[in-house]
């Protein structure tokens, strides 16, 4: 099965926790509020989520539409 | 974010994790505490914990007294009680004896466990009694606003240590293991899976047992002792933490600032 990051920014809080610990460097915050880097790629290896205090970031098998 | 509809089943939203939706409310969350605060991370490290158990969430109460930290009981989705200050290990008490059966989670915070509570720990570790306790360490008082606690390293800052803390402080799982717990623990919230399999194993074990997880504060311990945001305080202790096994063999005295 497929995954997907998926990012809940109504819940973000803009810590820097999960960018900061981002072995691909993927994640930026901008105003506060989590977002992915253009350029680079996520290798869906869950440490954001681990690491999010805020539960606003995770991993999860991708659901078809 | 998950909405309750007519018939009392819980609707998912799509912004919530399958953990999260499984065994806290999102419909409280997200929660109060401040932006980098560790007690989240340590709140899904335990609902991480009970997910690999497989406990049921009718079997599982979760009790917590007056702190941050004790914010933690109103968001785990199962029989949770929030008590009065120090409190909450005898309240603890009081539903295992009652029903020993149940799994009992004590959350509880350094100030409430060590200082307020502190006979209680001590007494609950001596009678041996099968809770699980999880102190949120996080070295202050964080929601009376910054008074340096029990366990404020000595010479560090609070409001109510304008000149440094005079005192040493207590190593909490030191303190519960020499008062007789037959389990005791240390983790930081840095080291996640470690602390997952420590809480694990704390709440497996049969008796009495404490982790006691170092936190960080970055809004009042962070910005007193000029610690940085919470993403440095996070890195200290990716650099200053050792395992057991390392604080063993190498003596403290010989490298400062390391911490088991």
């Amino acid at each position: 099965m497929a995954k997907e990051l998926i990012i809940n920014t109504a819940w973000c809080k803009g810590c820097g926790i999960c960018a900061a610990f981002c072995p691909k460097g993927h994640l930026e915050v901008k105003n506060e509020k989590v977002r992915e880097k253009e350029g680079t790629d996520c290798i869906l290896c869950g440490t954001c989520e681990l690491r999010c205090p805020d539960y606003a970031i995770y991993v999860q098998e991708k659901k078809e539409a | 974010m998950a909405a309750v509809d007519m018939t009392g089943v819980r609707k998912k939203d799509a912004n919530v994790s399958d953990l999260v939706f499984k065994y806290m409310r999102p419909e409280h969350l997200p929660h109060i505490w401040c932006p980098g605060c560790g007690n989240g991370i340590i709140m899904r490290d335990v609902a991480q914990a009970i997910e690999n158990l497989k406990i049921d969430r009718n079997n599982l109460v979760v009790v917590s007294g007056i702190g941050c930290s004790s914010r933690a009981a109103g968001y785990f989705d199962c029989s949770t009680i929030h008590t009065t200050h120090g409190r909450a290990i005898a309240f603890a008490t009081g539903i295992k004896v009652a029903r020993p059966e149940l799994e009992v989670i004590v959350i509880t915070g350094d100030g409430d466990a060590s200082a307020i509570g502190g006979n209680h720990l001590i007494h609950a570790a001596r009678r041996n009694i099968g809770l699980t306790v999880i102190v949120m360490n996080n070295s202050i008082y964080g929601m009376t606003g910054g008074q340096y606690s029990p366990t404020t390293p000595t010479g560090d800052y609070g409001t109510t240590a304008p000149y440094g803390n005079i005192d040493r402080p207590f190593d909490v799982a030191l303190l519960a293991a020499g008062a007789g717990a037959t389990y005791a623990a240390h983790a930081t919230v840095y080291h996640v899976p470690q602390a997952i399999k420590l809480i694990q194993d704390g709440i497996a074990h049969k008796g009495f047992s404490i982790i006691e997880v170092a936190d960080v504060c970055p809004t009042y311990y962070g910005r007193k002792n000029k610690k940085g945001s919470a993403v440095d305080m996070m890195r200290n202790q990716k650099e200053n933490f050792v395992t057991a096994a390392q604080a063993h063999r190498t003596c403290r005295s010989r490298k400062p600032g390391k911490r088991p």
